[in-house]
């Protein structure tokens, strides 16, 4: 049965409508391959073996009256930042144990309603707070790729949804629900080989998705491929009056847009994003990028986005100012940990001390002391100008005609589990999301799509931003890019 | 700018996070280095620049002002730690 782990959604899709399996034996196939697997990658926090087998269950018998929703019988694993009712939603943290909640969030609800199975919660950066998967409290999650060179060095899977990452590179999900603050759906995509979308701000509902800095979070999914990823993103997205900031526009069919020819589309490259230090590997990468788009009949046309190099800093105020208010809730009262204390306050400060981990600590310090009395305009108020200034680059460019914008996803490939460097200086590890993060400030969506391998044979991806809400575009674009790097898996050794 | 000793502990109060001496000092070398970082900004120029407050240019959606949830005690405080008669218990803090 393995082989079934190996299909696309797509794949399975027919194979389950053509009657050659049943949704059981791929759920099944997809639970086995979890328990031999997840002791060597920590993919899943939480295997939901019973839920998923009722579940294709309901779907085989959907199916055999020629029933059934879009995703019938596709087994998923969800992001453990989104809701599943009476199902382990910690977030990763030590300060949300043995939640579960009693309602289910509107973009897993939508996938339910089209059919989907869930295996289990994924594994995560604690509250979407990291950019190697390194923070969960349940210990980091494993890349299912190593290096060619026979080291077996373990490597991260990036993060925040380092365990999305995991287990659809790894085989062990069809596909994955994520989340995307700074560049949590897009680094991890491009750190093993898959692909993930960040929808615009708005298209899909942030109802019951642990926030963490609200008006940069969005759910997107990773998968296989382009098709996969467009498949998916027309199951999660929706108009829910339930988020405030949900966008009333239809969802379109993205998976349409995959083979319509890009001739006479206008990509531009940003110069800012030829940064210092850029590794060869990535600067070569991209230019083979502009040469696959330019031979498919784009237009090519260097752009400038000046304040790019301002985006990483003006989110690390904003998304720590939004986290600071949003965590507050973690008080030992209504859910969670609570560390008992000698009043109410001792009581707080011991279950938070406890609950949260370091680096989230240090993100709710740094939004307090940024939102201090004194310090809001110096801080939070010149950051959220220059949003406006990040926000503005990317309308002229847009204006002036641009259609997609090409850039590198990151600044380099996988790095390793524990990396000296990185631990020592958190800016280090936070330069992780360059790329990434403007897109966020901007409200932009953006698309990972792997387009090459490093040296040491591990998969590396380019970027695509669009226009909001023209997601269509991304996947008609990363859908060209794929066809020509064709795709990446790694060699199983786990 | 840069945070002392002394500052990383009042904003630890502020943030209800308890933190040793030790706790205190790491923090506030791991605080400064993410201040610093940010200092770039002080390069742009902001004048006349209004302030993003809504990613995409809409309207907050409004609803009527009526109850369409509701009579859920018990759900509400199914994962509160200490619970009495769907209220949630915490330590005294009026004697």
């Amino acid at each position: 049965m393995t082989e079934l782990t190996k299909k696309t959604i797509a794949e399975a899709r027919a194979g389950l409508r053509g009657k050659e399996f049943s949704a059981t034996e791929l759920t099944n196939a997809y639970l086995d391959a979890i328990d031999r697997a997840n002791p060597s990658l920590n993919a899943y926090v939480a295997v939901t073996h019973d839920k998923a087998r009722a579940m294709a269950s309901a779907s085989d018998a959907k199916l055999a009256r020629g029933e059934g929703g879009v995703l019938e019988g596709i087994p998923l694993g969800i992001k453990d930042l989104f809701a599943t009712e009476g199902v382990h939603t910690q977030a990763a943290s030590h300060i949300l144990d043995k939640f579960e909640p009693r309602y289910e969030s509107t973009v897993t609800a939508n996938l339910w309603a089209d059919g989907a199975v869930m295996l289990g919660k994924l594994n995560m950066d604690e509250f979407a707070m990291g950019s190697s998967n390194e923070t969960s409290f349940y210990g980091p999650v494993v890349n299912p790729w190593r290096r060619a060179n026979g080291d077996n060095k373990q490597l991260v899977p990036g993060g925040s949804s380092g365990g999305s990452a995991a287990a659809v590179a790894g085989w062990l999900c069809a596909g994955a629900t994520a989340t995307d603050t700074g560049g949590s759906i897009r680094q991890p995509a491009a750190f093993t080989g898959t692909v993930g979308i960040k929808p615009t701000y708005g298209r899909c509902s942030r109802w019951g998705t642990v926030a963490f800095a609200s008006s940069l979070d969005q759910a997107g999914p990773i998968a296989r491929d382009v098709r996969d990823a467009a498949i998916l993103l027309k199951s999660m997205a929706s108009v829910d009056p339930k988020d405030t900031t949900s966008v009333d526009l239809p969802v379109p069919d993205y998976e349409a847009a995959i083979g319509r020819p890009i001739k006479g589309l206008k990509v531009g490259i940003p110069r800012e994003y030829r940064v210092d230090g850029m590794p060869d590997e990535i600067e070569k990468l991209w230019s083979q990028g502009i040469a696959w788009l330019r031979e498919a009949g784009a237009e090519i046309v260097d752009i400038s986005l000046p304040h790019t190099k301002y985006a990483l800093p003006a989110y690390y105020i904003v998304a720590p100012a939004e986290a600071s208010s949003n965590l507050a809730r973690y008080d030992g009262v209504r859910y969670g940990l609570r560390v008992p204390g000698k009043d109410i306050v001792d009581m707080y400060e011991k279950t938070r001390a406890e609950g949260f981990g370091r680096e989230v600590k240090r993100r709710v310090m740094i939004g307090t002391y940024v939102l201090s009395a004194g310090y809001y305009d110096a801080y939070y108020l010149k950051a959220q100008k220059v949003r406006t200034l990040i926000k503005r680059d990317f309308e002229e460019a847009y204006a002036s005609g641009i259609d997609v914008i090409l850039t590198p996803a990151t600044p380099s490939a996988a790095f390793g589990i524990a990396d000296e460097d990185m631990a020592a200086d958190p800016v280090k590890m936070y330069l992780n999301d360059i790329f990434t993060v403007t897109v966020n400030m901007a409200g932009l969506p953006g698309i990972a799509v792997p387009a090459g391998l490093d040296a040491s044979g591990l998969p590396l991806a380019l970027q695509l931003i669009g226009r909001p809400f023209e997601e269509e575009t991304l996947f008609q674009t990363a859908a060209v890019i794929e066809q020509a790097a064709g795709r990446f898996e790694p060699t199983k050794w786990w | 700018m840069s945070v002392d000793l002394q500052t990383v502990k009042r904003v630890a109060h502020l943030a209800r996070i308890a933190v040793t001496e030790d706790d205190a000092a790491r923090m506030t070398g791991e605080l400064n280095a993410i201040l610093g970082f940010v200092e770039q900004l002080d390069e742009v120029d902001v004048s006349g620049v209004e302030p993003m407050t809504s990613v995409t240019p809409m309207k907050m959606r409004e609803r009527q002002d009526e109850v369409t949830d509701g009579e859920k005690a018990a759900d509400i405080v199914a994962n509160a730690p200490a619970t009495d008669a769907n209220f949630f218990l915490v330590p005294k803090v009026v004697e």
